[in-house]
Order: C-alpha cells, then structure tokens, then sequence
C-alpha cells in the first residue's frame, strides 16, 4: 500500500491533540475535567511514540522498544489515575467542591 | 490510506475539543472515548495492534468508565451555570496558538518527518509475539517494578478513600 503519509502528519496531530490538552487546563475550572485533560495530554505524548517507533525502525520492522515504553506508560498512567481520583473524591468530601478555585488555602 | 488517517485524526482533535468546550463533565467523558477511539485508530494504522486495543481497552474501557464514575458522585448540576472566564480564554488561546506555530516551524525546518510510511517487511512474529518476547526477556524487571507499583497505588488509593483519615 503507497501512502503519501509521513512521520510529520502524526507529530502534527500528536502536538495539536497536546495543545488541545494544554488549553483545557488552562481554561477550566472543575478539577475532574482538568484531569481528563491531563490525560489528553499523556495519550497526545503516546501517539508520537508510536509514531517515532514506527518510523524509526529498521529492516522493515518497527522498533518495538518504543511500543513496550508505551505499555508502560499505559500501566503506570491507569495507576495515576486511580490514585489521582481518590484523591478528589477526599477533596470533594472534605471541601464539598470539585472547583479549583474554591481551593485556595495555600493562598496567602 | 491517507483518507482514514485524515477521519481518524479530525476524530481525535473534534473529541479533545469537545473535552474542553462541553460544560457538563458527563459530556466532556463522551467526548473524551470518542478522542480515544479515533487515537487507538491512529496506533492501528501504525500498525501497532496491541497498543492500540490496549488504548481501547484501558483508557476507553477501563479508564473513562472510572472517571464516570468519579463524576456521578459528584454534583454536577452546579457546574453547569458557571462560565468561563474571559481572561483564561484569552490565554489558552494564545498558548495554544504559540505552541501550534511553534510545531510547525519546527516539523517544516527540520527534517526527521520526511520520510513515507513504508510497509512492513514480511514477518512471521505479530506485534503481540514481538512486544511480549521484550516484555518477558529484556524488560522482565521494568514489568516487575510496574507490578509493584500498581499493587502500591492499589493500597494507595484504599487508604485514600478511607472515612477516617489520621
């Protein structure tokens, strides 16, 4: 199968998905959806991975070292996540908020 | 081929958008499998199959129905009459469109993009074989120290959700 796809399309998504990401933390305010996209932003690093171990085989095959880099990182993000919502579910049940800007107690 | 790619990949950026702009987090989750979907999509069309099911599997399945979860918990009613600020809205916009510009100054100056996607060689192993071969050989520690860390977090997150914190 001839394509005229390179390894710049997937990079361009992966940062375009990163800056999605990035400005969703900036502009909201709930702390779960600040979270997911954290999240966004973790699986937007994911697919240049793939992409670079993809592309930057040899012999025809891809590098598989990147792929087992990202099964990693899968495990350890799934492991982030729990821990991430428990701990605001305590905020919530300490605070009764999910809005970051109701936090405020290391504010001077 | 490329006419996939380019459904896949406006699949995932419509659904990272979505994440951001809904202002019900339930709708916000949606939008977020739907971006997962369309980028286990892109890691098949890698050719990476096991990375990509296990993006399905773990942070569409396993992941987003956890954050599901988390939100119905939580009131969500309330969020729903706040707006965004105006300040905020300005600087996203200008970080993203910096950091967008950015990328492509870089991708378009430097070269290591250039290449085409050349099919594979003609292999007996799947990627499923050739992953789990590194897993349990070369990287059998990496595995175990992930074991521990999830058996960690496990205990981690219990103790965190414990009524009673001392």
């Amino acid at each position: 199968m001839e394509t005229d796809l390179t390894l710049n399309h997937f990079l361009m998504i992966s940062g375009l998905l990163f800056a999605i990401g990035l400005a969703g933390v900036l502009v909201r305010r709930n702390i779960i959806v600040i979270f997911m996209c954290l999240e966004l932003m973790l699986a937007a690093a994911n697919l240049s991975l793939v992409a670079f171990s993809r592309f930057g085989g040899e012999n025809g095959m891809p590098n598989y070292d990147g792929q087992v880099l990202l099964f990693f990182i899968i495990t350890v993000a799934a492991a982030e996540v729990a821990v991430g919502l428990a701990i605001i579910v305590a905020l919530f049940r300490t605070r009764e908020t999910t809005d970051v800007s109701d936090v405020t107690s290391m504010k001077n | 081929m490329t006419f996939l790619f380019y459904i896949f990949a406006a699949l995932t950026l419509v659904g990272g958008i979505g994440v951001v702009v809904y202002k019900n987090p339930v709708s916000s989750a949606f939008a977020m499998i739907l971006s997962f979907l369309g980028l286990a999509a892109l890691f098949i069309q890698l050719d990476a199959y096991l990375v990509g099911i296990l993006q399905i599997l773990v942070y569409a399945g396993a992941i987003m129905v956890l954050f599901l979860f988390i939100i119905m918990l939580m009131d969500v009613k309330a969020e729903e009459n706040k707006t965004f600020r105006g300040g905020a809205i300005l600087g996203a916009i200008l970080v993203m469109g910096g950091f967008a510009a950015a990328l492509v100054k870089v991708l378009l100056d430097s070269r290591i993009g250039e290449g085409k996607l050349a099919p594979l060689a003609e292999s007996e192993q799947s990627d499923v074989h050739a992953i789990g071969d590194l897993l349990f050989t070369q990287y059998w520690f990496p595995v175990q120290i992930v074991g521990v860390l999830l058996l960690v977090a496990t205990v981690g997150v219990v103790v965190l959700s414990k009524k009673e914190m001392k």
